[in-house]
């Protein structure tokens, strides 16, 4: 691989790394985030 | 008891959820050749261009629109659509967003039971191929490819059996609801998913080179076959004075090799494609900009569906987003890295160059498995990973389905699984039977799964841009938002989006209807049309009436709901 492949590769795998990691970060710290949101349902909607 | 209406469990589930949507076999099988075809560096701006100006913002759109429609008390695209526009069309139009899902599950069950089937061969030690033909003959024999009927066979080397299980398997979690069904599946199968897709990486990254006698098939290769920018292609001249390209090269010392073997020759030379020409090729643009929409699952009905079982204060501008960014991870950063480089490291950059999807992901990697070490195991892990990523996407096909039935019928869950049960048994058994060629399958997925895929991201977004009103939207989109959606997207999706989608739409028409090479400049009719028109062939036009016998039966039920007629069934 070339030295300009090597940069497409960096910069396209790290912003989309980047990106998928810093979502993960505001998701898990936003306040409430990983609150359920409604309570488990603990049988099928018929039910 | 009174029932309870749907919703989801936890925020991060249902991010999850549309994750899972979103990523299937095109992230790990379709992005890897098209980046090859066009160019690594050329093709990710165009890539990265086109998730700004299009992914995204109907991403946004979707999800705002969807959690709106949701709080009127509509699950489905006609009654959202209906519930927004004020306009009464709207809601039959609203029933392609019903009527792709449905129908594109109808196939894609078909291809996630080739997925399980390859991965219960390979952990029962039933893939030694020793040539891409072996390769060839199997997957041709498994899916019936020679002629109608030959697929249905229960054996461990026919289809039949996985097909079985993987229906029985979406229809179970799907009756088991949003939260205990959808949700749950995904937030154990996408870590699961991502956990083995990183093993595998690990895998191809250490492969070296396997076969001393062939120097140039090693893992750097494949990198650069993927990734440089610039390619190298050996062209020969034709009588008419054309050129036409032969081979790409990739690797160093065989440049050097054919640079100084076509030196003296007049009618062979080696040319360096540079990223400036291969970003004035429309075909690159074509190919970027189709790749996003199919991978982040927009357009598809889903997203609008899942949302809108989201409450008035849950975040959709962020959701959207993670949702969006654990795709894009899953298909720049590891399909980008397994399939190609570890394709070439076995095959060459000739064995690899020019394969579609299927050839890819059924001829070529099964063969660079059995060659591999512990390649029964790796096989089986990746075509288990696919098949993972195939159910989590096939799963939220059916919602939109189950959704609209329940609302239009006012019927309950349990009845409208059975109904849509129905419906899509009788539409793979066609898909299977008519395997020949995979006729029935390359049909549905030409004029659904991407011709009618355009047509309701063009809807969605001038809906959210012109009759919502894209200040509206955004007002909307921030209700209970984490983040907020950069203004500069304001303009985006009023004008950029449909503006670029429509110009898109019109270079697909020009490329795969009328057969216009925007290279070259010649046409010829598409095969599609072709099957149609100019040499009628039986189980396309079969295809159609299958796909119009859905459609009517959606616009019948949407005509007699009375709800449909009012604005919101709170109202």
């Amino acid at each position: 691989m070339t030295s300009s492949g090597w940069i497409i590769l960096a910069l396209s795998v790290g912003s989309v790394s980047l990106l998928f990691i810093w979502c993960i970060y505001k998701v898990l710290s936003t306040p409430h985030e990983t609150e359920h949101i409604h309570g488990f349902e603990q049988a099928t909607p018929d039910e | 008891m009174a029932k309870q209406p749907e919703s989801w469990n936890s925020r991060i589930g249902v991010i999850l959820a549309v994750a899972g949507s979103a990523v299937g076999l095109g992230n790990f099988l379709r992005f890897p050749g098209q980046a090859a075809e066009y160019g690594g560096g050329a093709f990710m701006l165009a890539y990265f261009i086109s998730f700004i100006l299009i992914g995204l913002p109907i991403c946004w759109a979707e999800w705002a629109m969807g959690r709106h429609g949701g709080q009127a008390g509509f699950n489905s695209a006609p009654g959202i659509f209906n519930y927004i526009t004020r306009k009464p069309a709207f809601k039959y139009l609203g029933a392609i967003g019903v009527l792709i899902p449905v129908i594109i599950y109808m196939y894609y069950v078909y291809i996630e039971a080739w997925c399980l089937g390859y991965s219960v061969n390979f952990l029962t030690g039933h893939m030694d191929f020793t040539s891409i033909e072996d390769s060839s003959n199997f997957w041709g024999n498994f899916i019936g490819i020679g002629e109608n009927g030959a697929a249905i066979g229960f054996g461990l080397s026919q289809v039949g059996i996985y097909l079985l299980v993987v229906f029985i398997l979406n229809f179970i979690l799907i009756y088991r609801g949003l939260s205990k069904g959808i949700e749950l599946f995904c937030t154990y199968a996408m870590p699961t998913l991502v956990l083995i897709a990183v093993l595998i990486l690990l895998r191809v990254l250490t492969l070296g080179t396997p076969d001393a006698s062939m120097p140039d098939r090693n893992v750097n290769n494949g990198l650069g076959f993927m990734w440089n920018p610039t390619k190298h292609v050996v062209e020969t001249q034709q009588q008419d004075g054309s050129w036409i390209v032969e081979r790409q090269i990739v690797d160093r010392a065989a440049l050097a090799v054919a640079q100084a073997d076509t030196a003296t020759k007049a009618t062979t030379r080696v040319r360096q494609v540079t990223v400036k020409e291969q970003l004035w090729n429309p075909q690159l643009w074509l190919a970027a900009a189709g790749q996003i929409f199919f991978s982040l699952s927009v357009g598809f009905g889903v997203i609008i569906t899942y949302s809108s079982y989201l409450s008035k204060k849950d975040d959709v501008v962020l959701s959207g987003l993670a949702a969006t960014s654990a795709n894009e991870f899953c298909e720049v950063a590891l399909g980008g890295l397994i399939t190609l480089p570890a394709a070439v490291t076995f095959l060459g950059v000739a064995g690899v160059a020019g394969m579609g999807t299927f050839g890819l992901g059924f001829n070529v990697l099964p063969m660079v498995f059995a060659n591999m070490a512990f390649g029964n195991f790796f096989g089986f892990l990746f075509f288990f990973l696919l098949f993972l990523a195939a159910v989590t996407s096939s799963l939220s096909m059916l919602q939109p389905g189950i959704a609209f039935l329940e609302e239009a019928l006012k019927i309950n869950r349990k009845q409208s699984v059975a109904f849509l049960g129905l419906i899509t048994a009788v539409g793979c058994g066609f898909c299977v039977y008519f395997s020949a060629d995979v006729k029935a399958l390359d049909t549905m997925d030409f004029w659904v799964g991407t011709f009618l895929i355009f047509i309701l991201s063009t809807l969605q977004i001038v809906i959210f841009g012109w009759l919502l009103g894209v200040d509206e939207g955004f007002r909307i989109a921030h209700q209970g938002a984490a983040i907020r959606i950069p203004k500069v997207f304001k303009f985006i999706m009023k004008y950029i989006s449909p503006l670029f989608l429509l110009i898109i739409f019109a270079m697909w028409v020009a490329a795969n209807v009328f057969g216009l090479n925007f290279q070259t400049g010649e046409a010829s009719t598409s095969g599609y049309v072709r099957d149609l028109f100019i040499e009628p062939n039986t189980v396309a036009w079969m295809s159609l009436a299958l796909i119009g016998f859905v459609a009517a039966l959606f616009v019948f039920l949407i005509a007699l709901n009375p709800d449909y007629k009012q604005h919101s069934k709170k109202d």
